[in-house]
Parts: structure tokens; sequence; C-alpha cells
């Protein structure tokens, strides 16, 4: 098993000892923590387990449940397409299935070079504009197929300015 | 104690307040078919929507395993509106169940079979999509096989309560949902002790053993010689799988059975539990009187050294080196016994039948080789054993009451008897270190304070020649956990310990025969709460009818030590008898 890095375990121990007085803090440190890294290995669960005396397999369920957390690492632009009924309506499986072919990945998995990762969301609340599309926090509305070619570039140049 | 009133089919009655309406119904005289529901509310999910039934106040139908009576409620179990309820319910977990139910071991003991027969289940009511199924044959004691899970978390809910482990969990969610250890590894790359509880729980066949049958069948086809024996707890059980009231001994008809199944020899592994003591008696002498690290604790059961070495690496020199009594057996059978009998030890087939599913991963280990042969080749459960039993068409209320085979390892003493319960090992002990310390057999002979049958800590100070002997007795690894923490921490007050891995010790183990309320309809209602009692006592009674009750008594015993082993714990009793621990990483790297 991957050790963690001794900063890692310092600051998951923070993060635990942050929520320890919490009703029911799994949540709150979850998700602090997938803020901070970006993901959740077993290692990760495993500490988190030792602080809390909450078992492995119960933090899993909770990780494995929830969309939000993540096991893997994800890339450095996250791909949200929301999948809620008025989006899916207006088209949105289009949407999805276009960024899934130019980018060669499925919903779920994250591009070989790291720099995006494909989810399905359901109803972000952005009804009024579906379909709607998020990328790491910024909203697009109303997106056409067509666009979606262009919005993968405007990505791949920043990353590369 | 507060009541209600309430109305079961427009029958008045009233009932303590507080309870579920499937607990009121039973003391009514109803049984709600249920399944998630298990064991006063131990697992109470309220998941499988089998109980419903029609009560005034609610909107639509309740799970009657999680609602409460009130003052007023009319309680209706037998509308069209509740039966065709609970068959849906039933039959909507059927269209995601795999159906081989033909070749099922559980075939016979299942509760979802149970309920689809009295709910009057149709055959492919609901059809649809299976979820994917996932398979763990990998450890050698537990099999898991998602595809007859019914999702009910009873087994999630016992690892915790008896372990404070929770190996297993839910993974991903709603049709994706499925049980399983982290990572939906198998147990083998898990911390899970392999003790067995969960299948103790498990309704269906999605948990069983690991079944080792077929390894006898082939060590028999091949003409080895087959010797076969039996723990301490298997006697005070077995008799249920044939319909014996619970609690009663069966040792002669369990002798009689095991030799009709064609083994060479059998014997009781009470023999090596007074060895055993012998030797872990003595290595207790050994480290009081020569400042030996204590306290020492027991090292019988192997779903408790699993816990040790997941989780306590740094406490491993407090274990007993003595390998637990069949292991023992087993070497000196593959040793002394094939040396008197004039037969290779490579041809001889060790079976054990144990009360336990970790004892199927503990025969593997390499600590326990002599010369690279196992000193136990296959172990067999008590559930293990009665299919065997029944396979062989034996009718095991028409046997007689046999002896075991009587030589060289024939005689025991209640000592070794009594090994089967939480708190036997250590009055085992007890019984022999008085007398070798003090040169005098004990009077009385039974030290009932450190008897029990359940979970949780006992101790007590024992008064040997002027030296006091502090002593604590745990089973279960949640109350082991208490006495741990305080020897890690220091502040341990104890010289001698016993842990079991399994609540109640091994009459309780996770080989042991299902009890379950619905399939037991000649004992009291209270059984759940009763059953380890009765076992202990099939033990306890068996140890008063014996005429020896310490282990030093033993001639055979003694006999083994004059003519081939020499003294407890010398060079060549540590070559065959004692073992050794190593810490292991729980989530290994899986490849």
């Amino acid at each position: 098993m991957a050790k963690l890095s001794e900063n890692a375990v310092a600051q998951i121990t923070e993060i635990c000892q942050r929520h320890k007085d919490e009703k029911t803090p799994l949540m709150m440190i979850l998700s602090d923590i997938q803020n901070e890294y970006g993901y959740i290995p077993l290692e990760v669960q495993e500490l988190v387990s030792k602080h809390t005396g909450i078992s492995v397999a119960e933090i899993y369920g909770v990780v494995t449940f929830y969309s939000f957390f993540s096991l893997e690492p994800k890339g450095k632009y996250v791909i949200g397409c929301c999948l809620g009924t008025a989006c899916y309506v207006k088209g949105a499986q289009n949407v999805i299935d276009k960024f899934s072919e130019l980018l060669s990945i499925k919903p779920g998995q994250t591009t070989a070079d790291g720099l995006f990762t494909l989810d399905a969301l359901r109803c972000i609340g952005a009804c009024g504009i579906a379909p709607a599309v998020s990328i790491n926090g910024k909203v697009y509305p109303k997106v056409a197929v067509g666009q979606v070619s262009e919005i993968i570039d405007s990505y791949r140049q920043e990353a590369n300015a | 104690m507060a009541m209600v009133n309430i109305k079961i089919e427009g029958i008045s009655y009233q009932v303590e307040a507080g309870l579920t309406i499937l607990e009121a119904a039973k003391k009514c005289g109803y049984e709600i078919p249920s399944l998630c529901a298990f064991n006063h509310g131990e697992c109470n999910q309220g998941s499988c929507r089998v109980c419903l039934v029609e009560a005034t106040g609610a909107r639509g139908l309740v799970a009657s395993c999680v609602y409460p009576v009130a003052e007023g409620m009319e309680i209706k179990i037998s509308s069209p509106a509740a039966t065709t309820a609970r068959r849906h319910s039933v039959e909507l977990l059927l269209s995601n169940h795999n159906m081989n139910c033909q070749q099922c071991d559980k075939n016979g003991q299942c509760e979802l079979l149970h309920v689809a027969n009295i709910t009057g289940a149709r055959e492919g009511a609901f059809q649809g999509v299976h979820s994917e199924t996932h398979y763990d044959e990998l450890a050698p004691g537990l099999v898991r096989d998602t595809s007859k899970c019914i999702l009910c978390g009873r087994c999630i809910e016992r690892c915790k309560n008896a372990h404070g482990l929770g190996i297993l969990g839910f993974e991903n969610r709603g049709f994706n949902t499925f049980v399983s250890p982290a990572e939906n590894r198998s147990f083998a790359d898990s911390p899970c002790i392999q003790c067995g509880q969960c299948v103790n729980v498990c309704p269906t066949g999605a948990l069983m053993e690991h079944s080792e049958i077929s390894k006898i069948d082939a060590a028999l086809a091949a003409g080895k010689t087959v010797i076969a024996q039996a723990a301490p707890a298997v006697r005070a059980a077995l008799g249920e799988e044939f319909g014996y009231p619970i609690g009663t001994p069966v040792t002669g008809k369990m002798a009689a059975a095991m030799r009709r199944l064609g083994f060479t020899r059998v014997y009781d592994v009470n023999f090596g539990a007074d060895l055993t003591i012998m030797e872990e008696g003595t290595e207790l002498l050994g480290r009081l009187q020569n400042g030996g690290k204590l306290p020492m604790i027991t090292s019988c059961s192997p779903g408790w050294v699993n816990y040790a070495e997941y989780n306590y690496g740094d406490l491993l020199d407090h274990l007993s080196s003595c390998k637990s009594p069949h292991q023992m057996q087993g070497a000196i059978i593959k040793s002394y016994w094939a040396e008197q009998n004039q037969v290779d030890p490579k041809d001889v087939f060790v079976v054990s039948v144990m009360p336990c599913t970790a004892k199927k991963y503990e025969r593997q280990r390499d600590q326990l080789k002599v010369e690279g042969l196992d000193d136990v080749d296959a172990v067999i459960t008590t559930r293990e054993l009665a299919r065997m039993i029944k396979r062989a068409g034996i009718l095991f209320d028409r046997l007689p009451d046999e002896d075991w085979d009587q030589d060289i390892m024939g005689d025991y003493t209640g000592a070794g008897v009594i090994f089967g319960v939480t708190g036997g090992v250590m009055e085992a002990a007890l019984r022999t270190v008085y007398f070798k310390l003090t040169g005098k057999e004990s009077e009385p002979i039974e030290f009932t304070a450190v008897r029990g049958h359940d979970a949780g800590i006992r101790e007590a100070s024992i008064d040997i020649n002027g030296t006091t002997v502090n002593v604590a007795i745990a089973s279960g690894m949640k109350s082991a956990k208490v006495l741990l923490d305080e020897i890690r921490e220091g502040t341990s007050k104890y010289q001698f310990i016993e842990i079991m891995g399994c609540p109640g010790g091994c009459i309780n183990g996770g080989g042991q025969p299902y009890v379950r309320e619905c399939f037991l309809h000649g004992e009291s209602d209270d059984i759940m709460d009763t059953y380890k009692e009765k076992r202990a006592q099939a033990l306890y009674s068996e140890d008063e009818r014996q005429a020896l009750r310490q282990s030093h008594n033993n001639p055979q015993i003694i006999d083994l030590y004059e003519k081939y082993l020499g003294e407890p714990n010398s060079h060549k009793a540590h070559e065959l008898l004692h073992t050794s621990y190593a810490a292991r990483e729980g989530f290994n790297e899986v490849k």
C-alpha cells in the first residue's frame, strides 16, 4: 500500500480534528479532503477511520455513494454535464456524448493527459438555462452540440498558456 | 411497565409500550414474515419491506419491524393489501436473485426461501435486469456471493457489534449497491479476521463458509489414512442440525456418525486441549517465575490471533506461543501416532471438525507446518459435518452412543471440554497451574468466577499459595480491545488473559448451526438471548460427568510426555506444539 507523505498525514489529521466536535463529522471531513486533494484514496480513508472510529468500509460506502466524492485523482478541468430532467429534455445527452467522443473518455473517466474529467451530474438547479454544463464552477448555459469542440479548445489553450 | 391497547385483526390486546408492531404481534401469537430485522433490533434497517402491515394512524403500509405500537392502534396483518404487498416485496427481492436454490448450501435453512413460501411468492412475477455479481472465494474461511445478497445489512451490524470492526459495508448506490469489504476487496485482502459471525446472521447463501468437504472426499478416494477430530464446542450444537433442542450434548452420536463416514480414527480434540493446558500452563508458570512477558494471552482462537496480527502487532509477544489444540493434536497424529502405527505421515490426512471458519485459515498458516507438512489438512464446520452426515443417509437420532477411538489420544478430561466456552481455557489452565504451584488439586475444582457465556469482560483474582494471580477474560474483539489498550498503555493489572474471537467463545463460533427464530418453533421466545447459555451448559455438564477434570491427570497425556515429548515446553514439544506470529498489514497491496 502506497504510504502517505508526512505532510498529507498532518493535513488530514488537522482536517479530522477540525470537525471532531460535529455530531456527524464524516461528511464535513470527506468534503474538505475532496476539496483539498481532489480525491479520497483508500490510504486516506484508513487514516480518517483511525481518527473517527468509523470503519473503512463505511467510509468507503459514503465515498462511493455520493458522486461528489472521488476515489481517483480528477483532471485539471472537471466538466460536469447536467443530465437532470430539464437538461435531458433539452438534449443534454447529445452534449455529453459529444464531450465523450471528442475527449475519448466515458463519463466518470479522466483523459490520459490528466487535463479533463467528464462527469454526468443530476440536476444542478440551473433548469432555466438547460442544457447546462459546469466546468470548474463556471456554468455554460444552453450548450449546443456544435459549441463543445470550441469549449474544449478554450481550456486546452488556457492549459498551454 | 407502561402498556398500550391495540387491536390485531379486530381482537384487543394489551402490550408493552415501545415495542415494534413485529415484536408486539409475536407476543399476541402472530409471526409476521420478516427478513432484515434480526435479534431484537441488532439489525433493523426496515429495508426489505417483507414485514409490511396495515396500521391505523399511518399513511399507507408500515414496516412492522421498525414501527412502534401506539395506544388504540388497529393492525391488520391478513388484509389483502398487506398480504399482497408482502408478497410483492419478496417477489421483487427474488427478481434480482440468482435462484440456484437447488445447488445452494443454504438450501433448507434459507430465510428468503422461507418467506417466499409463507408469502406465496409467484415465479417470475417481476422480471428485469440483474445487478452485477461479485464473487469472492479467495479467503480460506469465507465465501461472498452478492448474487444471493438481499442487502439487509445484518452482516455489517454483526461485525460492528461483535468486534467493532465493520469489515463489510454498502458500496455504491441504488441498483448498483452491494455489500463488501472496502474497495470490493476479498476478505483475504482486508483486515477481516474470518470469524464467520457474518455467516451466522446472513439470511441467504450470500455469505458462507468456504467448504472443504470435497478435499475430504478426494483424500478418502485416494486411499489416504484419514483421521478426524472434533472440537469441544461441536458436541454442544451439532444436535440442533438434527432437531434436538438447543443445548443437547450429542458427543456419543457424533463419534458414532463420524466413524460411519469412513474415517480411520475418530478422536476428540479435548485430548489436544489437555495437551494445550500442559504446554500453556507451563509457559505461564515460566513467565510468572522468570519475569517473562506478562500478561500472557491465550492463542487458541485464530480469529483473535488474526485480530492481534492486524491491529496489535506491537503486543504479539504477549501471546502464548502454543498452537491451538487441534493443530497440536494434528502434529502429534502426524508424528507420534504415525510412528506408532507405522504409517508414512505424508499419507495421513487430518480432518478437524470445528465450530469455526477462521480455523480454515489457521490450518494454512506457514508458521504451523512441521517439516513441510500441515498439521491439519482440512477443516470443516459443525454445519459441514451435519451436511456430510445427511449426505451419507445416516439417521442421527437412531445412532447408538459410541466412544471415540481410545488408542494414544482417546482419554480426555473435563478441563478439555470447557475450552469451547468463554472462560473455559482460563479455568482449565487454573486447575493445572494451581496443582503445579501447590502440589495439591484445587478444591473445589471449579473456578466459577471466570465463567460466562456472552461477550464482555470478566475478571477474577485467584489466590494460589499466597500468590495472587489476576486474570481477565474477553470474547469478541470489541471487549478484547479494552484489555489490549490497557496493555499498550502500561496500565494492565493482569498476569493472564483469555481472549476468544467470537462473543461467548466457540459455542457461538462462526461455523455453528444457525440460530433463527423462524426455524425454531420448539424453542422459547427468548432463544436469541439464551442459546449461548444453553450450549455452554451442555459443556459444563459434560465436564461435571468426567471422572478426570484436570488436564495433568489425563493418563494418555502423561504417557505421551513419558514416551515421546519428554516434558512440557521441551525441545521436542516446541518443535511440534508451538508457533510464532507476525504483524500484518490489513489492507495489503492487491496485484
